[in-house]
């Protein structure tokens, strides 16, 4: 086994928080297919084949077909992969914590984060004697640090990635420079992208920047947010810069989902939404120093 | 050829025409962005480090690298002789043999890695016998092991022993730490 049994009773525990967290909000637990027809067309996440399906990368387009047939905040714990991811930080199969909620933005999404942090790691921390974990709580408790993408590659990688933007340079600045400087010991949010790391995130009205945010907790990413982009227009727009960008890298271009298309043309309610890494968010509760040690098993 | 994805701790890669290997190795991947494969690299020649981050559409050759067994013949001013199957001389410079060279024995055999046909590294065996040919008697009766006095092997290398360990004595060392490991045979 990986993990130890103490790390399974905790991360059981941080399981059972999530859950009683959504229910008392009004949440509906969804389970969608893992296998898929039409993962979702992303540059840089490849998804592993499963027969003449593929298993799925992110639950996002079935979840999304749900908010448009009707219930308006649901969640979803489950395994999702990524073909060739492995370190101290990933690994191919992982569980996501997924939700979305209509009538709410990336803001909205922010705060309740904040409230499902603060409710879960009092539930799995507020027993423990140690020190690390009351120092937690409190950060978690506390005003979380905001920090807009814009002003921290400006002030901290000496570049502005809105005025001209370059792809490699941003993310090799996010590994070396931007997350290595965030704040430890408390929640830091890397808030509004570049419209080129908009991804599947509306993109704000008069404005360049993607409304979307990244939370970390120790340097470490722990989930991801945004307003969801709702119109389909733009939607195909980018599943086809996407298609366009994996063939150029040589990567598998996936069948357009059309299902979600003809879901989004009939209407998606204006939401918010967020992928949560559950296993880094049990690692950097438990204060383990890589996933080995919060997952069960790794094969 | 190697591609990042290729890349892990022990790999040895060819950069500006220099071999390094990995000493550490991070995989990291921002949300949404490219992975990024993050490396401590070594010199292989001369054991300089640094730090460098690749892309995953970054290729990498594999350097030249070949081993080969040779056997330890005599020293030559600062160089040293090694002989192959084929009595084919290779001269190997004290540079190269760092300290290994005060543990070489004629007729010895070591694994010898070469790059671009260059001597890089010279691996002995891990154990090899030497004579002490200096050191100040120990007291008496003395037979801890855990007090140190130095002692000299041929060519004036210098090296911790226990007090009973005596001039003539033969010794084995390891030559991985370059330390006292054992007493063979007593003057």
């Amino acid at each position: 086994m990986s993990a130890s049994c103490a790390m399974l009773g905790f991360r059981s525990r941080l399981l059972w928080a999530v859950r009683q967290f959504f229910q008392a909000e009004g949440y509906t637990e969804v389970e969608t297919p893992v296998r898929l027809r039409t993962p979702a067309q992303e540059p840089h996440i490849e998804a592993e084949p499963s027969g003449s399906y593929w298993l799925r990368t992110s639950p996002e387009f079935h979840m999304k077909r749900i908010l448009s047939a009707g219930l308006p905040k649901i969640f979803q714990l489950g395994p999702c992969f990524r073909r060739g991811e492995r370190g101290h930080l990933h690994h191919p199969e992982y569980t996501m914590l997924e939700w979305y909620r209509t009538g709410t933005d990336y803001r909205g999404i922010l705060d309740e984060t904040r409230r499902l942090l603060s409710f879960a790691a009092t539930q799995v921390l507020a027993d423990s004697k140690e020190e690390h974990a009351e120092r937690l709580l409190h950060a978690l408790q506390a005003d979380w640090a905001v920090l807009s993408v814009r002003e921290e590659y400006t002030r901290r990688a000496g570049w502005d990635p809105f005025s001209s933007f370059d792809p490699d340079r941003f993310d090799l600045d996010m590994v070396n420079i931007i997350e290595p400087g965030l704040p430890r010991g408390k929640p830091a949010v890397l808030i509004d992208y570049p419209v080129q790391c908009a991804a599947f995130a509306r993109i704000r009205q008069h404005g360049q920047s993607a409304e979307r945010w990244e939370l970390y907790i120790d340097g470490i990413e722990i989930a991801n947010a945004y307003s969801e982009l709702t119109d389909p227009a733009e939607m195909r727009r980018r599943l086809c810069e996407n298609a366009r960008k994996s063939r150029s890298a040589q990567q598998t271009v996936y069948p357009d989902d059309k299902n979600l298309l003809a879901a989004m043309d009939k209407g998606l309610p204006d939401c918010g939404g967020i992928a949560l890494g559950f296993d880094r968010l049990a690692m950097v509760l438990a204060r383990s120093n890589s996933l080995d040690e919060v997952m069960a098993f790794r094969e | 050829m190697y591609t990042a994805s290729d890349l892990r701790k022990g790999l040895k890669v060819q950069i500006d025409g220099q071999p390094w290997v990995i000493t550490e190795f991070t995989f990291m991947k921002p949300g949404k962005g490219q992975a990024i494969y993050t490396c401590r690299l070594k010199n292989m020649i001369t054991g300089s480090t640094m730090t460098k981050s690749y892309r995953s559409n970054e290729k990498f050759e594999p350097p030249a690298l070949e081993e080969r067994d040779l056997e330890y013949s005599y020293p030559e001013g600062d160089n040293y002789i090694f002989m192959d199957e084929n009595y084919e001389q290779v001269m190997i410079s004290a540079e190269v043999l760092g300290n290994s060279r005060f543990f070489l024995n004629e007729g010895v055999s070591c694994s010898v890695l070469f790059f671009n046909n260059q001597p890089i590294e010279v691996t002995l065996p891990t154990f090899i016998e030497k004579q002490i040919i200096y050191t100040e008697p120990g007291a008496r009766g003395d037979t801890a092991t855990n007090v140190l006095k130095p002692a000299k092997i041929v060519g004036d290398y210098e090296i911790q022993v226990p007090l009973f360990v005596n001039q003539g004595d033969i010794v084995k060392i390891d030559t991985r730490t370059g330390e006292y490991a054992d007493r063979v045979l007593k003057a």
